[in-house]
């Protein structure tokens, strides 16, 4: 199966399992989405539970809000992370404190999903990776996932949830896993391990990481994309690392963060987002906090450039295999 | 209430979906030459018809009628032809080199030539349109150089933008076409800006605003509405109502107002309604609008009424959600053939000199197209240095940011 059936099979069975579950966004309706991850979901829920709005990033979160408030449990889409800045406001200062001000009288059990990342040539408009954004914003949680059976069972948590959550969903991962050699062939989740996804309920709660690759040598924290990525470098230096998908950056998963750091002693961190006040650096200082006296090396960043992202030169930009594993190289012999 | 119905939720829906036959007989449409041309220093509240009319010029016959014919020479009218010409040519080679992988995407305009074509001849020097991604008759029409424009699609290392936007999203201050952001609907409301400084420095320079149906949902709009109501600010306000944002058709973000240019009329902004496939028209209503901003008379709204005929984008395929058959249905005709037709009624032109005209056309932009492509494409040839990836962020490179493109290697 691949991300996208994936997250339409969660969509489809959360509808199905409770008439509050609502699903709208810009051309998810009877097109179901750009991506199509709504497919087939107004035709089988009706149009009050499914819909096409106007283009308006803040209506449709406004709305949702709005809704969630009621006692129904939106999960709306974004059409790309990049179009999400018109309902930052509505995210932030609604959304995300309701509950806080209204201690508690009103909530927002609201899912807003967005494709986010590169490597599709989207240039700056369709290519950015915005959690930090998110995770900066104490009330709203945030997930990433980087295989079709964690976007299923993290979208089903996330839609349980009580409170709002931002999915952020690799882009570049809907068809297929990308490591980021990007000259490859694609491979398609169908012919991929990491494709298998459990039918019916699978949750993946929300919260906790993964160890995709267990190792010695070196920790490296990554997700989204940039777990296939970490993965391929560890492979092409030989490097015994152990590859951690934080898969849910807020709440974090910090025991598995430290019991690993603690365990190898030096740790990598990458993201496809820029470097400066990117979610790296909130993993760096939980690292050097809970892990100074394990540590045998500074903590590296590989990320995105602190420029936006290019349309020509995307894989000048995109923090590929190549310089994840100089990384690893370089805190090896420190 | 006990006795109140339930509630229910009123979800819009096109008139046809794939399978069905469409056909637009009772949609109302004016006869060309009916609809009256106000002074352009009429009172706003007295002109609310024509936000519920559509002006037009050609007749079916491809005459000229009514009080809004006879804004253009016969040269500026021939002029007016091989221009959309020359945009459909080099849209369907662009078209044709991104299924080649010569580029990650394009978008044509088929169908809506007229609007950008038309409305660029009524602008003078110095005036400044905020275009969306649909709008590159402004640049034709305006002399830009094709291979340029080609250098931007191709993302070469003679792009102007150096590789850094996707294609189509062409910037020249030069020929009054600011940089295209991509995000909808966030130029609208800089283009009342434009048009403010403009009046605050005492200038006689204008603003052109431009937008999808679609996109006049986002708060945006609204907002430069509603300044350039305040402010009276010089600026024309162009809608595109193409019918279709992506697989939306235009009632979801029409909701229950009568038509896109009636939303001018809660903000006391004239606004006026145009066949956009009327080249004629288009070209009339503009220079009307123009020239209302020009005499510090404030901001107009004019909706084009057109057809998007092609997808929204080579990502899309229209034949998901909508008739196949609907561009051929729709009432308001092809904009090249419509003046074309209009030529030869006045004897300006033959089919002859129109197959001429054709090949001529096709032989310019394939020559452009081989310059351009002797430079290089997405994949092949001189690109971008990644060097200048770090460039333009600020105005000095920072020191951190000096220091990623030493370690990028550059």
């Amino acid at each position: 199966m691949t991300m996208i059936e994936a997250i339409q099979n969660a969509l489809d069975i959360a509808m199905g399992d409770d008439d509050k579950v609502v699903v709208f966004g810009e051309d998810v309706g009877y097109f179901g989405g750009v991506f199509r991850c709504t497919a087939g979901l107004q035709k089988k829920y009706g149009t009050s539970r499914c819909f096409d709005t106007p283009i308006s990033e803040l209506g449709i979160v406004g709305t949702a809000i709005g809704m969630a408030a009621y006692g129904l449990k939106p999960c709306v889409e974004i059409q790309f992370a990049d179009y999400m800045y018109p309902a930052y406001d509505q995210i932030v200062s609604e959304a995300a404190r309701l509950r806080y001000r209204s201690a508690g009288e009103f909530t927002c059990p609201l899912v807003v999903r967005m494709p986010t990342g590169g490597g599709i040539f989207g240039a700056q408009t369709h290519s950015q990776s915005p959690e930090a954004l998110f995770t900066h914003v104490a009330g709203l949680k945030t997930v990433v996932p980087s295989t079709p059976a964690d976007a299923k069972g993290l979208l089903l948590a996330a839609i349980a949830d009580p409170d709002p959550v931002i999915f952020l969903e690799p882009k570049r991962l809907y068809n297929g896993p990308f490591d980021g050699y990007h000259e490859k062939p694609v491979v398609s989740w169908k012919k991929h391990d990491l494709g298998e996804v459990p039918d019916g309920h699978h949750l993946v709660p929300l919260g906790s990481a993964a160890i995709r690759r267990e190792g010695q040598a070196v920790t490296v924290l990554a997700y989204g994309t940039m777990v296939h990525v970490a993965l391929a470098a560890a492979e092409a230096t030989g490097i015994d690392a152990e590859v951690i998908d934080l898969r849910t950056l807020l709440p974090l998963d910090t025991p598995t963060i430290v019991a690993s750091v603690q365990k190898t002693g030096r740790c990598v961190i990458v993201h496809e987002a820029t470097l400066t006040s990117g979610f790296g650096a909130e993993l760096a200082a939980v690292v050097q906090r809970d892990c100074f006296y394990n540590l045998e090396a500074p903590i590296l960043r590989v990320t995105g450039w602190d420029t936006p992202y290019p349309h020509a030169q995307e894989w000048d930009y995109f923090p590929g295999p190549d310089r994840v594993g100089r990384a690893l190289q370089q805190i090896m012999e420190a | 209430m006990p006795d109140a119905p339930r509630l229910s939720l009123h979800v819009p829906e096109p008139e046809w979906r794939p399978g069905d036959q469409p056909d637009f007989s009772h949609v109302k449409i004016p006869r060309a030459g009916t609809i009256r041309r106000p002074e352009i220093n009429e009172k706003p509240e007295d002109m609310r018809d024509l936000a519920f009319s559509i002006i037009r010029v050609l007749n079916r016959q491809g005459e000229a009628v009514g009080p809004w014919a006879g804004t253009l020479t016969d040269d500026e009218l021939r002029d007016g032809l091989r221009h959309m010409m020359t945009l459909r040519a080099y849209d369907a080679r662009m078209l044709m080199a991104q299924r080649q992988g010569k580029t990650s995407f394009y978008m044509q305009h088929l169908g809506e030539e007229a609007i950008s074509c038309a409305f660029r001849m009524a602008l003078e020097p110095g005036d400044m349109n905020f275009p969306t991604y649909r709008q590159a008759g402004l640049l034709i029409a305006g002399g830009y150089p094709m291979v340029t424009m080609m250098c931007q699609v191709y993302s070469n290392d003679k792009d102007p933008m150096h590789g850094r936007q996707l294609p189509v999203f062409y910037s020249s201050k030069e020929h009054g076409f600011f940089s295209i952001s991509g995000n909808l609907a966030t130029q609208y409301i800089q283009a009342v800006g434009w048009a403010m400084a403009s009046a605050i420095s005492h200038d006689r320079k204008i603003a052109a605003a431009w937008i999808g149906d679609g996109s006049t949902a986002e708060s945006d709009f609204h907002a430069a509405l509603v300044f350039a109501s305040t402010y009276k600010a010089p600026v024309v306000l162009n809608i595109v109502n193409n019918q279709w944002a992506i697989s939306t058709f235009q009632g979801i973000a029409r909701g229950g107002s009568g038509t896109f240019a009636a939303r001018g009329h809660g903000f006391g902004i004239p606004a006026l309604r145009v066949d956009g496939n009327d080249y004629l028209a288009v070209h009339a209503v503009a220079k009307w609008a123009v020239e209302r901003a020009r005499r510090n008379l404030g901001p107009t709204i004019v909706e084009y009424v057109t057809y998007r005929a092609g997808g929204h984008s080579t990502s899309d395929d229209p034949a998901a959600y909508r008739p196949k058959t609907e561009s051929d249905a729709w009432p308001l005709g092809d904009p090249i053939l419509r003046l074309k037709l209009h030529l030869i009624a006045r004897g300006l032109w033959s089919e002859e000199r129109h197959k001429q005209a054709e090949a001529e056309v096709l032989d310019g932009v394939l020559a452009a197209q081989r310059e351009a492509e002797a430079i290089g494409t997405l994949h092949t040839g001189r690109r971008p240095s990644p060097r200048d990836m770090f460039e333009d962020v600020y105005a000095q490179m920072p020191a951190h940011l000096l220091k990623q493109r030493h370690e990028a290697g550059y």
